[in-house]
């Protein structure tokens, strides 16, 4: 059997997961997500079993790390102005569609990125986030819909 | 709709290069990384460097194919494995210096795990061949402690898994021709032909 060095890893799913990362928490946290999603991912790596979908594996990791860094958040100073209604600095977001993207409800907003941006089944997704493939599936339909209405640029409509 | 994706593509604007050394600084203070490699270019082309925490673990000549040598040590030794310049420094560094002339011995932590047994008795002598001299294979096998034994030394120069640092390319045919060499007899006789100016 061969095993891919973990360089390899990085380098095929090192986008994937910065773009899952930004999706879920914003800007501002996801480079930590990111290092803490690999340096998880280069510890189990070694048990990891032969054949496993490492981009869901990948996901996994980035979607635990995304929780703690809510959480830690959440423990943290309530800032003046209102608590956050979802994960990460949304207000910090810039950018068109990935502004669009923060203010998705989360569920939706994990879905269309773990769909979407992982390139995962809806079935993996439910793993992850819990819930039915069914859930996930409308909750990323949902949320697309949502996007495609803010965001009808010229040639983004399949 | 996948066009629409494509922007998320396009928009990644954290510097990737930046990040990947956090993560190897980060794997390396948590004891997670255990091999390094770098490539460096010689007059003998590209070299893959690559060191465990022990020292240096392998060095693979272009043909080798460094991807396939990689997936080696990922089997053989660990998976976890990442572009880690850093730890290569001191050897990159004397490997400059000897292809400028400047060193004739090299001075690096080894790790010599890939080796066992005889051929480990044979690297262990290898160093001992000064710079600019080269012996026949015979008279390795009998300084490695089996006179018989001159396939043997031919086996373990061939699979000598740090060459140039380990100079088996000081080690000829006795009527004087070069023999093989991991790296190719150009690169071989690249090295002696260096070392006897």
């Amino acid at each position: 059997m061969i095993v891919k060095p973990f360089e390899q890893v990085v380098a095929e799913h090192g986008p994937m997961v910065l773009r899952v990362c930004r999706a879920v928490l914003g800007p501002a946290d996801a480079e930590d997500a990111w290092s803490e999603t690999f340096l998880a991912a280069l510890k189990a790596y070694p048990e990891l079993p032969a054949g496993a979908n490492v981009q869901a594996w990948l996901v996994t990791i980035a979607h635990r790390k995304a929780v703690d860094v809510t959480r830690a958040q959440a423990r943290g100073p309530i800032p003046v102005e209102e608590v956050p209604d979802r994960p990460g600095r949304a207000e910090a977001w810039t950018g068109d569609l990935w502004d669009a993207l923060a203010r998705l409800p989360d569920k939706q907003r994990l879905a269309v990125a773990y769909h979407y941006l992982a390139g995962l089944p809806y079935r993996e997704i439910a793993e992850i986030t819990g819930g039915t493939a069914d859930a996930a599936r409308r909750a990323a339909a949902d949320g697309v819909k949502t996007l495609r209405a803010c965001y009808p640029l010229e040639g983004a409509h399949s | 709709m996948t066009d629409m994706f494509q922007f998320f593509g396009d928009e990644i604007l954290l510097d990737s290069s930046v990040m990947h050394e956090r993560l190897v600084a980060d794997a390396e203070r948590q004891g997670l990384l255990d091999v390094a490699y770098h490539t460096v270019d010689t007059p003998v082309g590209s070299l893959l460097l690559a060191a465990t925490e022990q020292g240096l673990v392998k060095v693979a000549f272009d043909r080798q194919d460094h991807d396939a040598v990689l997936a080696e040590l990922a089997a053989s030794i660990s998976p976890r494995i990442l572009r880690a310049p850093t730890r290569l420094d001191p050897v990159a560094r004397q490997l400059d210096e000897y292809f400028t002339g400047e060193r004739h011995a090299f001075d690096v932590p080894l790790d010599l795990r890939l080796a066992r047994g005889f051929r480990r008795a044979v690297l262990d002598h290898l160093p001992e061949i000064a710079y600019g001299h080269t012996e026949s294979y015979a008279q390795v096998a009998t300084a490695a402690g089996s006179p018989k034994a001159v396939r043997a030394v031919g086996t373990a120069c061939a699979l000598n898994p740090v060459p140039v640092v380990v100079p088996c390319h000081r080690v000829v045919r006795s009527d004087g021709s070069y023999g093989q060499y991991a790296g190719g007899e150009e690169a071989k006789r690249l090295l002696l032909t260096m070392e006897a100016a």
